[in-house]
């Protein structure tokens, strides 16, 4: 029986506690466990503890990525729309002035005071229009983790969360952005149940690792859940119903007890042992059980002698 | 059309979702049929269609569309269809002013550098004109397929650029649709082929996958179909809205079954 540990029930801690300067936290996702509903409900998540909230969308529209979100929420979200005409290609521009690093970049002043959170959908985007040093460079100062713990004032706390696409990058560029990150999110998932692997990174702590199982509802609220049980789980696959082919048969394939018995005290024929050779040897009376008549004919020649006799043996 | 994909999609020319980017994907099999069910799929619901063809003739398309119910010339004559012979213009390329702007342009760069002039085609070729004529139904944009702009010497980035302001500009400004064809190479070396796959899955609503049998060539199955839906993100949707099927083409329809679980035999 599975009970929930208490790592698994406990919700993940508020924004704040364990990133006293800032913090950047990607989340991986892949094609089949998609991460951007994730985000939503983080960013739900900031808007409600009153923080402001900016999101640098690549991947999907404005008002694709404000969908589900209450007006609430949505007032507290500011959209830099990096979707419609990243690349300046139409005419005329509807893009953002000074392309993706400047509106990156930009994402810093405007977060001037007041506890924030900055979401960028997505850093597979990114990664694939700057190069990676640059990126990382900027996500370092974003998340202001380069100034001094005295520095920053507690209201002025930076978080940055990152979606990013596993698949679409290589070894390098995803360890750079490991290393920069004080949390770091993995999606997968089982049984149509979505899982989260956190990975802590704490100063002068060892990285820990939890897996919490989790849903999303309709409008984006977060809920945790127990780990699925196995149990529960259905056969994959169960076309046929299970005939038990031993029914009906017209042999017996099974011994009972007795029968064991009596079959592991046979003697088989061809074994030959000291009881049978004794028997054979001296033949007691009472166990000829055969006898032979001879009646002669008149042509038979009838010889008593041995006729081994002559034999120089 | 196949009518019997449109009952697996559940979905008919008239009630035809808009704003979608379905991605159509092939491995150790021919996908063509999904381009051919679709191209005559859009026409009959009577869309503006932009055809970007790369693989094959005018001709052959135009043949194959005749026995799914529509004619392609037609089409081209009144205006629906807009069609971009990718085999035929990459040799006119080299023979024209090179000052006058071409879609497949990179052909003539060193370093083949971004589809800008391509989707400058598309978004010509399916901007909604307001002249009064009789509307066509929704813009859609179709491409067969975008494999070969990578073996053309286009990266990866630079392809998914493209789809990626195609459905900025088709699927939500203009409310139209985008499908596209792209091949997976099933090699593991080949980065490029899978960033392109998978990047162009994160961004797709629809999956459509048509796969060859583990088993190999089979005369009674041509191979097996999987249909993900991926997008948009109601967070009700079961996790696994994936149907896989088998099927099989005959001449003028598709058979599709229901996977077996008896081994087949040849």
């Amino acid at each position: 029986r599975l009970t929930p540990s208490e790592g698994l029930a406990r919700p993940p801690p508020p924004p704040t506690d364990n990133c006293p300067n800032g913090s950047f936290r990607p989340s991986h996702d892949s094609v089949e466990w998609e991460g951007r509903s994730l985000l939503k409900a983080l960013v739900k998540k900031s808007a409600l503890c009153g923080e402001q909230v900016h999101v640098l969308g690549c991947e999907v529209s404005e008002e694709e990525f404000r969908e589900g979100f209450d007006s609430s929420i949505n007032n507290r979200l500011v959209y830099h729309d990096l979707f419609r005409d990243p690349l300046s290609w139409s005419k005329p521009g509807k893009a953002l002035p000074g392309g993706p690093l400047e509106a990156l970049r930009a994402l810093d002043k405007r977060t001037g005071s007041g506890p924030a959170t900055i979401a960028l959908d997505s850093l597979s985007w990114l990664l694939h229009h700057l190069p990676c040093p640059i990126l990382c460079q900027t996500l370092h100062a974003l998340s202001r983790q380069d100034s001094c713990p005295g520095d920053t004032l507690p209201g002025e706390q930076v978080r940055v969360l990152g979606l990013l696409h596993e698949e679409l990058h290589g070894p390098g560029p995803l360890g750079a952005l490991s290393s920069l990150a004080q949390t770091e999110v993995t999606l997968s998932g089982t049984m149509g149940q979505a899982s989260a692997h956190i990975l802590y990174r704490r100063p002068r702590q060892r990285p820990t690792l939890q897996t919490q199982w989790f849903s999303i509802l309709p409008d984006f609220s977060l809920e945790l859940q127990v780990e699925p049980l196995l149990e529960s789980q259905p056969p994959s696959d169960l076309h046929t119903p299970s005939v038990d082919p031993t029914t009906h048969l017209t042999f017996n394939l099974h011994l009972s007890k007795k029968e064991r018995e009596a079959k592991d005290s046979l003697t088989l024929p061809f074994q030959f042992s000291s009881e049978k050779q004794q028997a054979l040897l001296r033949p007691g009376l009472g166990q000829a059980t055969s006898h032979i008549f001879y009646e002669p004919d008149a042509y038979d020649d009838l010889d008593q002698e041995d006729p081994d006799d002559d034999l120089d043996v | 059309m196949f009518p019997e994909l449109n009952n697996l999609l559940n979905t008919t020319p008239e009630g035809a979702e808009q704003g979608k980017l379905t991605l159509l994907c092939d491995a150790k099999t021919d996908g063509s049929f999904l381009v051919h069910h679709f191209l005559s799929f859009y026409l009959k619901a009577n869309c503006k269609v932009c055809f970007v063809a790369l693989v094959q003739s005018f001709s052959h398309y135009n043949m194959v569309g005749q026995k799914l119910g529509v004619s392609l010339t037609t089409a081209r004559e009144r205006g629906q269809l807009v069609v971009l012979e990718g085999l035929k213009s990459a040799v006119d390329i080299f023979f024209r002013p090179q000052e006058e702007p071409h879609p497949l342009q990179f052909l003539r760069e060193a370093n083949a550098g971004d589809l800008q002039p391509l989707y400058a085609f598309v978004r010509d070729a399916l901007e909604p004109v307001d002249c009064g004529e009789a509307a066509w139904r929704c813009p859609v944009l179709l491409v067969d397929d975008l494999s070969v702009l990578l073996s053309l010497g286009v990266g990866p980035v630079a392809v998914l650029d493209f789809v990626h302001y195609c459905r900025a500009t088709v699927c939500r400004e203009w409310k139209g649709n985008v499908v596209a064809l792209v091949h997976d190479s099933g090699d593991a070396e080949d980065e490029e082929s899978d960033v392109l796959l998978n990047g162009l899955s994160h961004q797709s609503h629809l999956i459509l996958r048509a796969e060859g049998l583990a088993t190999g060539f089979c005369k009674d199955v041509h191979g097996q179909l999987r249909i993900l839906w991926r997008r948009p993100l109601q967070p009700t949707t079961p996790r696994d809205r994936s149907l896989t099927y088998q099927y099989k083409i005959q001449d003028k329809s598709i058979f599709c079954c229901e996977p077996s679980s008896e081994p087949y035999s040849l």
